[in-house]
C-alpha cells in the first residue's frame, strides 16, 4: 500500500471551479516544503489537470517502476549545509502526480464516464510510490461527484483516521461562489471528513499603479461562511499579478520599493544577482508577496493537524 | 503489479455511442474494465466472465435509447439550442449564459430559456434572482421558472429542499436527471435555449450531447480567461467538441483586463502570456467572438441576481458583451436587429 508511509493526507476542495484550488494547493505545497516538510501533490482533476502547469513541469512524464508509478520530482530535500536558497531554512522534498503526465498531447481531451474516473482515482491512490512523506496534498476538481466520492471512499477504507487529516476548503468572496462552497462543506459533514479551515482567495486586487485596493470579487464572504458553519477561517489571499507572472512565465516576483507585507519588506528579498527566471520555483516563490501569508496559513494548518 | 500506461484514454467514439443506448438494470456495480452494459460486447467480453451482471447484460435489449425520440419531440418547438462550455471552472460560463439570455430576452419578441446542467454546483438560479423558487408540475410536464415574461429557467437547485445541500451523485444518476430535464420540462415554443454546463469533459457533457443530437444543437460557445492555465483546459474542450461533432460557434475571452476605478490604469490580472483567447482561436480555427473586460459590477449584479445589462448599460463591459452577443447571433444566422431589441 503506497499510502502507509504518509503521515498526513489533506484534501483541497471547493464546490466552485476556478476559485484557485490548484493555486492554493501549489502554494501550500511550496510553503510546507519551505518549512522543511516533505510534500507530495496528487492532482485528481482528471478532465482538467492544472498542477503540471503550476509547477512548470508540463513536459514531464511519469516513470514506471516495479510496483507502481514514480511521481515527478520538483526538487529534492536540502539539509542545512547544502542549502542554496539562503534563507537559513531546510527545504523538504516535493513531488507531483497528475493525469496530465499520462497524456500524449497536452491538448487531448479526457472524455471519461464515472466508473473509469473511479478506477483512475483508486489507481492513483494505490499505485503511486510516494516514499515517506510528511504531507500529501490532494487537489480535486470542482463539484461533489464521482472523483470526490471515490476519493473519500478509498481514503476512508485504506488510510487510517490519523492519516486523513481533513480538508481545506477554498472559496472566493462572492455570494455565487460561497453558495457552491457551502455544498462542499455539507459534503464533508456527510462523509465525516474534518474541515481544517476555509481560505478566501482572490480577495482584493492592489492596483500596481496607484496602490488602490479594489475588491473585484467583493469581500468577506469566506469569513462569514466559516463562522456560519463553525469552521476555522485560515485567511484571505489577495490577487497578486506577480504570482501569476511567476507561474505563467517563471519570473521572480519584484515589487516596488517599500512594499511591506506581514512586517516583511518584500524589496529586501530581491537579491539582484539572480537571473530573472533562474532558480527553483520554491526559491522564487519565497520572493512572492503571498509567501508570508501562506507561511502563516501553513503554520495554522500544521498545528491543527499535528494537535 | 505495475499498472499499465498504455492507452489510458477511452476512445471518445465509444463513450459517445454507448450513451445513446439504453442500459439494463444491473444487480451489482460494474467492474473496472467493464465494456459497458450498452455495448455490443456486453456479456460476451473477457471482462464479463464471472461478473454477476453477465446474464443481465447478455440478455438486455440492444439498440438506441427510446427516450431520444421523446426528447426530440419535446424540443421540437425550440428553434436554437446553444451550449455554453468551458474546460475550466470559474471562467464565467454561468455569468456569460446569464448575460447572453438577458441580452436575447431584451427583444420582447424572443422567447428564451436556460437549462442549468451543472448539478453539483448550480449557479444560474442565484444569478437570475430566482433562488427560492420551486418547480411547478403540471399535467403536461414540469414548468420552468419564469424570470420575466420571456425568460424561463430550469435548474436542479429548484428541486433541493435546502439550498446548501450537497448533491453527492455519481455519473449515471446525473445523466438520469439531465434526461428527465430534457424529457419532462415543458419548454413550449422557444426561440433560444441556452444550456449551461459544468466544467470538464465528462458525464454531463456526454449525455447532453447524445440526448440532443437528434433534436439538433446549433453549436457551442466556449468561454475562457486569458491565462494559459485556463486555455490549456479550453483546448481540451475544443478537442472534445471536434470529436463529438459539436459545432464551435466561437470563443469568448472573459476577465481580460481590469481598469482601476481610481486611476483608470489598466492591469492585466490574468495575463495572456501565450497570446490569450484570440491566439487560441486562430490556432484552432475557431471564430473569436470578442473579449469582455473584468468589471466588479458584473460580479455584484450576479450576486444580487440582477441584470447587468439593465443596470449598467453604458459601461465598457456591457458594450463588449453586446458585441459578443451580436456575433453569436451572426454565427447562428440570426440578423443583428432581431437579437437585441432596442438597437
Amino acid at each position: 500500500m503506497s499510502l502507509k508511509d504518509i503521515k498526513h493526507i489533506t484534501l483541497v476542495l471547493s464546490g466552485k471551479g476556478g476559485v484557485g484550488k490548484s493555486s492554493v494547493t501549489t502554494q501550500l505545497a511550496l510553503s510546507l516544503s519551505l518549512q522543511g516538510h516533505s510534500v507530495g501533490v496528487l492532482d485528481v482533476d482528471l478532465t482538467g489537470p492544472s498542477i503540471p502547469r503550476f509547477f512548470g513541469i508540463e513536459n514531464s512524464k511519469v516513470t514506471q517502476a516495479p510496483g507502481g508509478w514514480l511521481p515527478v520530482p520538483i526538487h529534492e530535500g536540502q539539509s542545512n549545509e547544502e542549502q542554496a536558497n539562503g534563507h537559513g531554512k531546510t527545504l523538504g522534498k516535493l513531488s507531483c502526480m497528475s493525469l496530465g503526465f499520462l497524456l500524449a498531447n497536452r491538448g487531448d481531451a479526457v472524455v471519461w464516464r464515472g466508473p473509469k474516473k473511479t478506477a483512475m482515482v483508486r489507481q492513483f491512490l494505490s499505485d503511486v510510490q510516494w516514499g515517506p512523506l510528511d504531507y500529501l496534498l490532494i487537489d480535486t476538481p470542482p463539484g461533489t461527484s464521482d472523483e470526490h466520492i471515490s476519493l473519500v471512499e478509498t481514503l476512508l477504507k485504506s488510510a487510517t483516521p490519523e492519516q486523513l487529516a481533513g480538508a481545506v476548503v477554498v472559496t472566493t468572496p462572492q455570494a455565487i461562489s460561497v453558495s457552491d462552497v457551502k455544498k462542499e462543506i455539507n459534503f464533508c459533514k456527510k462523509t465525516n471528513v474534518r474541515v481544517l479551515g476555509v481560505i478566501e482567495n482572490m480577495a482584493g486586487f492592489v492596483c500596481p499603479n496607484c496602490s488602490e485596493c479594489t475588491n473585484i470579487f467583493s469581500k468577506g464572504g469566506g469569513q462569514v461562511m466559516a463562522q456560519e458553519f463553525d469552521v476555522p477561517f485560515l485567511g484571505s489571499i489577495p490577487i497578486d499579478p506577480m504570482f501569476i507572472r511567476l507561474i505563467e512565465e517563471g519570473k521572480r516576483p519584484r515589487y516596488p520599493e517599500g512594499t511591506i507585507i506581514e512586517g516583511q519588506d518584500m524589496q529586501a528579498n530581491n537579491s539582484t544577482d539572480h537571473e530573472d527566471t533562474s532558480g527553483l520555483l520554491v526559491e522564487k516563490y519565497s520572493a512572492c508577496s503571498l509567501c508570508p501569508l501562506f507561511s502563516g496559513i501553513t503554520k495554522q494548518l500544521t498545528t491543527q493537524i499535528e494537535r | 503489479m505495475a499498472p499499465s500506461l498504455e492507452e489510458p484514454v477511452q476512445p471518445v467514439d465509444d463513450a459517445l455511442n454507448t450513451y445513446t443506448k439504453k442500459g439494463p438494470a444491473l444487480s451489482a456495480t460494474e467492474p473496472e474494465n467493464c465494456v459497458g452494459p450498452q455495448s455490443e460486447q456486453a456479456g460476451k467480453a473477457d471482462a464479463c466472465q464471472g461478473c454477476p451482471n453477465q446474464q443481465i447484460c447478455a440478455s438486455a435489449p440492444k439498440g438506441p435509447d427510446p427516450d431520444i425520440g421523446v426528447i426530440t419531440q419535446r424540443l421540437a418547438g425550440v428553434k436554437h439550442k446553444i451550449l455554453v462550455l468551458s474546460g475550466k471552472g470559474g471562467v464565467g460560463k454561468s455569468t456569460f449564459t446569464t448575460m447572453l439570455s438577458h441580452a436575447f430576452a431584451s427583444n420582447i419578441d424572443n422567447m428564451v430559456g436556460i437549462m442549468d446542467t451543472d448539478i453539483c454546483g448550480p449557479s444560474i438560479p442565484k444569478m437570475m434572482g430566482v433562488e427560492t423558487e420551486t418547480i411547478h408540475v403540471t399535467s403536461t410536464g414540469w414548468e420552468p421558472v419564469w424570470v420575466s415574461d420571456n425568460l424561463g429557467v430550469m435548474s436542479v437547485q429548484f428541486m433541493l429542499p435546502n439550498r446548501d445541500d450537497a448533491v453527492i451523485w455519481r455519473g449515471p444518476k446525473k445523466n438520469g436527471l439531465i434526461k428527465q430535464f430534457l424529457k419532462d420540462v415543458e419548454w413550449g415554443e422557444m426561440d433560444y435555449l441556452f444550456v449551461d454546463t459544468p466544467p470538464g469533459t465528462s458525464d454531463e457533457h456526454l449525455s447532453v450531447n447524445s440526448f440532443l443530437k437528434e433534436a439538433g444543437i446549433d453549436g457551442a460557445v466556449l468561454v475562457t480567461t486569458p491565462q494559459e492555465v485556463s486555455l490549456l483546459d479550453v483546448r481540451k474542450e475544443i478537442d472534445f467538441c471536434r470529436k463529438a461533432g459539436i459545432k464551435v460557434l466561437g470563443l469568448v475571452e472573459n476577465m481580460s483586463g481590469f481598469v482601476c476605478p481610481k486611476c483608470t490604469h489598466q492591469s492585466e490580472i490574468f495575463r495572456a502570456t501565450t497570446g490569450g483567447g484570440g491566439k487560441l482561436a486562430k490556432e484552432t480555427g475557431v471564430p473569436f467572438l470578442g473579449a469582455v473586460p473584468l468589471d466588479p459590477r458584473i460580479g455584484m449584479a450576479c450576486d444580487y441576481g440582477e441584470s447587468f445589462f439593465d443596470n449598467f448599460g453604458d459601461s465598457p463591459a456591457c458594450k463588449a458583451l453586446k458585441d459578443v452577443v451580436r456575433r453569436v447571433g451572426e454565427e447562428i444566422g440570426v440578423p443583428a436587429n432581431e437579437v437585441l431589441g432596442e438597437d
